[in-house]
C-alpha cells in the first residue's frame, strides 16, 4: 500500500523522480531459438556457477540470431522468458535483430533496448584467446588539455607530458621526456604498475588509485628521473637508477 | 602550389593580429602574393591594424555565403604590393564559418595566392579551430607569461590532432614559436619567462623574438603593421622573422638585455 505523504505537498515532495543511469547487465547473445537446446545449455551453465544466476538481470541480443525459417510463428519469447526466469534470470529487454523479430519480442513484454556497439559480440567463442597486452605508443609530446590512455596495456610517450596533460594506463607508463601532466597507471586496480619519467614535474600521479600532487611531491625529487610504484599499498618515488 | 599558415595562440590579446599584419605584408614585401584572412568574425580588427577599415565592402562571411565574389572582397593593400585583405564580417558570428564554406574560399584564393595568412581568433572553439583546420604551417604566438604557455601548448595539441592534416594523416602541421612582447631585462630578472624556458615547456622552433615595444602600440592606433615601421626594433624583429620563416639563416635578436651605456644608466633612460 502507498503511504500518503502529509498535506503540505510542496515543490519537492513529487513522488519520484526520473534520472538515467549506467549499469552493467549481463547479455544473452542468442544464435538460435531451439528451445530444447537453450535449457540444455543453460542447466550446463547453472551447475557450473549457480551463484551466478540468482535473478541475474539479462539483455536478450538478437542479432547473432539466424531467421526462422518459417516466419515468425515458431518464435516464442513468453516461452524463452520463462525458460530464462525458471534458471534464475532476469530477462529485462532485448536489442538488434529485425524488426519482425523486435515487435514479436514487444507484444511477448520484452521491451527493445536501444542499440549500443559492443566490442565484438561473442559469436566466435573459440576464439577468445587471451589477448596479449596492448601497449600504446606516442611519438608526439603530450600536450595540454589532451588526454591519452592506454587499454589493457603499457603507455611509452616519446616526449613531454605537457601541464594540463593526462596519460592514463590500464598497465605501465613510461615517459621518455618530462612528466608536467597527470599520469595514472593501473587505472583498472593493477597495483603491480609503474610510472617512469625522465623528469618529473607532475601535476599527479596515481597508481591504482593510490595518488600524490605535485604540492605532496618532495621538491628534492622535482626535475629527476623517477620512478613511482606501490609498496604495501603506499606510493614509492625512487631515482631512476639501477 | 599555396601555402595556407595560420597565425593562433589559444590566449587572447598576446600578439596575433599584429603578427599576423606584419607577416603578410613582410611576405609580399618579399614579392610573394599574398593574402591575409580576418577569421575573427565578429570581433573585426585585421582591418583596423592594417589600415583598411574605411574601404570594407564585402567580407569572408558574404563570400561563404555567396553573396559576393572573392574580387568583391578582397582589398588591395595601398603600401604594398602583391598584399590582399579579407576582412571579417563584424554583424556575424563564428557559425558562419563552415569547414565547406572555407575550404571553397581557400581553395580559390590558393589560385592566386602563394601565401594565405589566417589570423585566428582567441580561443579553441569554431573560429580558431576552421582558421587553423586547413593549415599546411603554423605560427604560435605566445607571451613570456605562464598563462599564455599553456594556453599555445594547447592549441599545438588542437593542431596536432584535429588539423585537416592531422585527421587525413598527412604530414604534420609545420610549428613555429612566435615569443611577441618580450623583454629581456625583466626575463633577466625572473619577472617573465626567458625564451629557454618557453622553448623547453613548448617544445618547437623559435622562428622569432618580438620585443616589447611602444611602437607596437602605436603603429596599431594608426593602421600600419609594425614592419613598416623602419627603425624600430618590434618592426626589425618581424623582418628577420619573415627572412627566417623563407628560410635564411638569421641570429636571434633583442633576446639579451641591451648593456646600457654610463649616461643612460646615470640618467635612467631606456
Amino acid at each position: 500500500m502507498l503511504l500518503r505523504s502529509p498535506g503540505f505537498a510542496g515543490e519537492n515532495t513529487a513522488p519520484f523522480e526520473l534520472k538515467g543511469s549506467l549499469f552493467t547487465l549481463t547479455v544473452m547473445h542468442l544464435f538460435q531459438l531451439d528451445r530444447l537446446a537453450i535449457e540444455r545449455h543453460l542447466a550446463e551453465k547453472v551447475k557450473k556457477a549457480p551463484s551466478f544466476f540468482n535473478n541475474t538481470p539479462v539483455v536478450i541480443d538478437l542479432e547473432g540470431l539466424t531467421e526462422p525459417k518459417n516466419g515468425m510463428d515458431g518464435v516464442d519469447f513468453n516461452g524463452l522468458y520463462e525458460l530464462l526466469r525458471g534458471h534464475g534470470m532476469a530477462p529485462v529487454g532485448i536489442r538488434n535483430g529485425s524488426p519482425e523479430l523486435q515487435e514479436v519480442a514487444r507484444r511477448a513484454g520484452l521491451p527493445v533496448l536501444p542499440e549500443s556497439r559492443s566490442a565484438g559480440v561473442a559469436r566466435k567463442p573459440e576464439r577468445a584467446e587471451p589477448t596479449p597486452a596492448r601497449n600504446r605508443l606516442i611519438n608526439h609530446p603530450v600536450r595540454s588539455g589532451q588526454q591519452i590512455y592506454a587499454s589493457e596495456g603499457d603507455l611509452i610517450v616519446l616526449g613531454t607530458v605537457s601541464a594540463g596533460a593526462e596519460v592514463i594506463a590500464d598497465g605501465n607508463i613510461h615517459i621518455y621526456g618530462a612528466l608536467r601532466g597527470r599520469a595514472l597507471a593501473g587505472v583498472k586496480g593493477d597495483v603491480e604498475t609503474w610510472i617512469f619519467c625522465q623528469s618529473l614535474e607532475a601535476e599527479l600521479i596515481s597508481i591504482a588509485g593510490r595518488y600524490r600532487i605535485s604540492e605532496q611531491l618532495d621538491p628534492a625529487d622535482r626535475g629527476k628521473a623517477m620512478q613511482v610504484h606501490l609498496v604495501d599499498d603506499r606510493l614509492v618515488i625512487d631515482h631512476l637508477t639501477r | 602550389m599555396a601555402t595556407v599558415i595560420v597565425v593562433t595562440s589559444g590566449k587572447g590579446g598576446v600578439g596575433k593580429t599584429t603578427t599576423s599584419a606584419s607577416f603578410a605584408t613582410g611576405l609580399a614585401q618579399r614579392g610573394y602574393r599574398t593574402v591575409v584572412i580576418d577569421f575573427d568574425v565578429g570581433l573585426r580588427n585585421l582591418d583596423l591594424i592594417m589600415g583598411c577599415e574605411r574601404r570594407v565592402v564585402y567580407d569572408f562571411v558574404n563570400i561563404i555565403n555567396g553573396e559576393a565574389n572573392l574580387n568583391q572582397a578582397l582589398i588591395r593593400d595601398k603600401r604594398v604590393e602583391n598584399l590582399h585583405i579579407l576582412p571579417a564580417s563584424q554583424t556575424r558570428d563564428k557559425e558562419a564559418l563552415t569547414k565547406e564554406g572555407v575550404e571553397r574560399v581557400l581553395n580559390d584564393l590558393r589560385q592566386s595566392f602563394e601565401y594565405i595568412v589566417c589570423d585566428s581568433p582567441a580561443g579553441i572553439e569554431r573560429g580558431a579551430l576552421m582558421a587553423l583546420y586547413f593549415a599546411d604551417e603554423a605560427l604560435v604566438v605566445t607571451n613570456p607569461e605562464v598563462s599564455s604557455v599553456r594556453d599555445s601548448d594547447r592549441i599545438l595539441g588542437i593542431l596536432a590532432s584535429r588539423s585537416r592534416r592531422a585527421e587525413q594523416g598527412d604530414p604534420p602541421v609545420k610549428e613555429h614559436l612566435v615569443l611577441a612582447r618580450y623583454a629581456p631585462e625583466r626575463a633577466d630578472r625572473g619577472d617573465m619567462l626567458s625564451v629557454e624556458d618557453v622553448l623547453e615547456i613548448l617544445g618547437i622552433p623559435l622562428l622569432g623574438v618580438i620585443p616589447e615595444s611602444q611602437t607596437v602600440l602605436q603603429s596599431s592606433n594608426s593602421g600600419v603593421p609594425v614592419i613598416l615601421e623602419d627603425g624600430s626594433d618590434a618592426g626589425v624583429a618581424y623582418g628577420d622573422l619573415v627572412d627566417r620563416f623563407l628560410g635564411k639563416n638569421l641570429p636571434h635578436r633583442f633576446i639579451t638585455p641591451q648593456k646600457k651605456g654610463f649616461l643612460k644608466r646615470l640618467f635612467g633612460g631606456g
